[in-house]
């Protein structure tokens, strides 16, 4: 593969060793095997939810055209929050609509991710003293990556996706789940 | 026609207790603008609207002024005729604490929302008006933002309205020279 996206690459800590009190039925290389598969079809298919608010979403829009090109990552847009994995918040997030964002989130199947696009919805932005717009969206909901930017290229909102995906292939799903390792 | 054409025709047919106090000084007003008795309103649009010569067929937009000082409320009115090309500027002085004015809704259409928005963010009481809810902000929302005195409460819903600023945050305040030359001094004496 010629690509410097090394789709198949083996998760970090992949030579790790468990500890023997674990109690997991499959053995720790089969374990590992099938986190690693499931981990490999989560990354590269992190449906997003259509959600633009403000500005940002335009440049969210940019980020899906055809020069950013979400969608080379496998990140696809979704009209519904329940098929969808990933919540990108881009934009000005008022009380009004927090409330509105709550709900969604809540509404998401796990395991569900957050990107807080731009300064407005990392902490209120240029609009921070205004009355209505919520102080950073990490206030309702939890966020894993924040993309700092007013508002952020698509090469940043990218870089956003990837740190997603990388959060993603660590993941010890089966052993988070069993309580092994 | 020129607005003090229109003023003072205007003030032919209601007299000078419904249409007055014209401003005009091409250096200070912008758009020349009168005064119209809040409670005449309907009665001055309709015919604004209606009469041939005037042809205002368009509400450009309702806006609200808070004036604490002098504990008024002005309502501003923007009008305009696309067949006519002229434009037209009314404002209705109201009481600041109890601000209240009859509706244009039967006068042109486009007046519900723009009413309503200015009932969301200053509080003005449109009488007559079909459906006066806030437009903007959240129903259960208190107060009135765009008054001057408005204060903005400590939460909305459990979320917080105040973030605190990360610089003061995660600040480290360095001791001065020489409170950690003393500070070395001391366990020598000791
Ligand atoms: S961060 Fe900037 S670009 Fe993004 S929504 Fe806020 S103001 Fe608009």
């Amino acid at each position: 593969m010629s690509s410097n996206l090394n789709l198949m690459a083996p998760p970090k800590g992949w030579d790790a060793k468990y500890s023997d009190d674990g109690g997991s039925v499959l053995s720790t290389n089969t374990d590992q095997v099938i986190n690693w598969m499931l981990n490999w079809g989560r990354a590269n298919s992190v449906w997003y939810m259509l959600f633009g608010l403000a500005c940002c979403a335009i440049e969210l829009m940019q980020t899906g055209g055809p020069r950013g090109d979400l969608e080379r990552f496998g990140a696809a847009p979704r009209p519904s929050p329940r098929s969808s994995d990933l919540f990108i918040i881009a934009g000005t997030l008022t009380y009004k609509m927090g409330l509105r964002v709550k709900r969604l989130y809540d509404q998401m199947a796990e395991p569900r991710f957050v990107i807080s696009m731009g300064s407005c919805s990392n902490c209120g932005g240029l609009f921070q003293y205004a009355y209505s717009v919520c102080k950073g969206v990490d206030q309702i909901i939890p966020v894993d990556i924040y993309v700092p930017g007013c508002p952020p290229r698509p090469e940043a909102l990218l870089e956003g996706l990837l740190k997603i995906q990388d959060k993603i292939k660590n993941e010890k799903y089966l052993q988070k789940r069993y309580g092994v390792g | 026609m020129t607005p003090d054409a229109i003023f003072k025709l205007l003030q032919e047919k209601f007299g000078t207790e419904t249409v007055f106090d014209f401003h005009g000084d091409p250096a200070r007003d912008k758009d020349p603008w009168f005064q119209i008795a809040p409670w005449e309103i309907e009665n001055v649009c309709e015919h604004l609207r209606s009469e041939k010569s005037l042809d205002f067929d368009y509400l450009e937009c309702i806006t609200g002024v808070d004036y604490p000082d002098d504990k008024r409320i002005v309502v501003v009115y923007h009008l305009y005729s696309y067949g006519k090309k002229h434009r037209v500027v009314l404002k209705a002085y109201l009481e600041r604490e109890d601000p209240a004015m009859p509706t244009l809704v039967n006068v042109w259409s486009t007046a519900n929302w723009q009413e309503r928005e200015c009932f969301d963010l200053l509080g003005v009481l449109f009488e007559g008006h079909p459906d006066l809810r806030r437009l903007l902000l959240p129903d259960d929302w208190e107060g009135h933002p765009l008054r001057k005195d408005y204060e903005e409460k400590e939460d909305y819903h459990g979320i917080p309205t105040i973030r605190p600023n990360p610089i003061e945050l995660f600040k480290i305040t360095l001791p001065s020279k020489e409170a950690s030359k003393e500070a070395a001094k001391e366990p020598a004496k000791a």
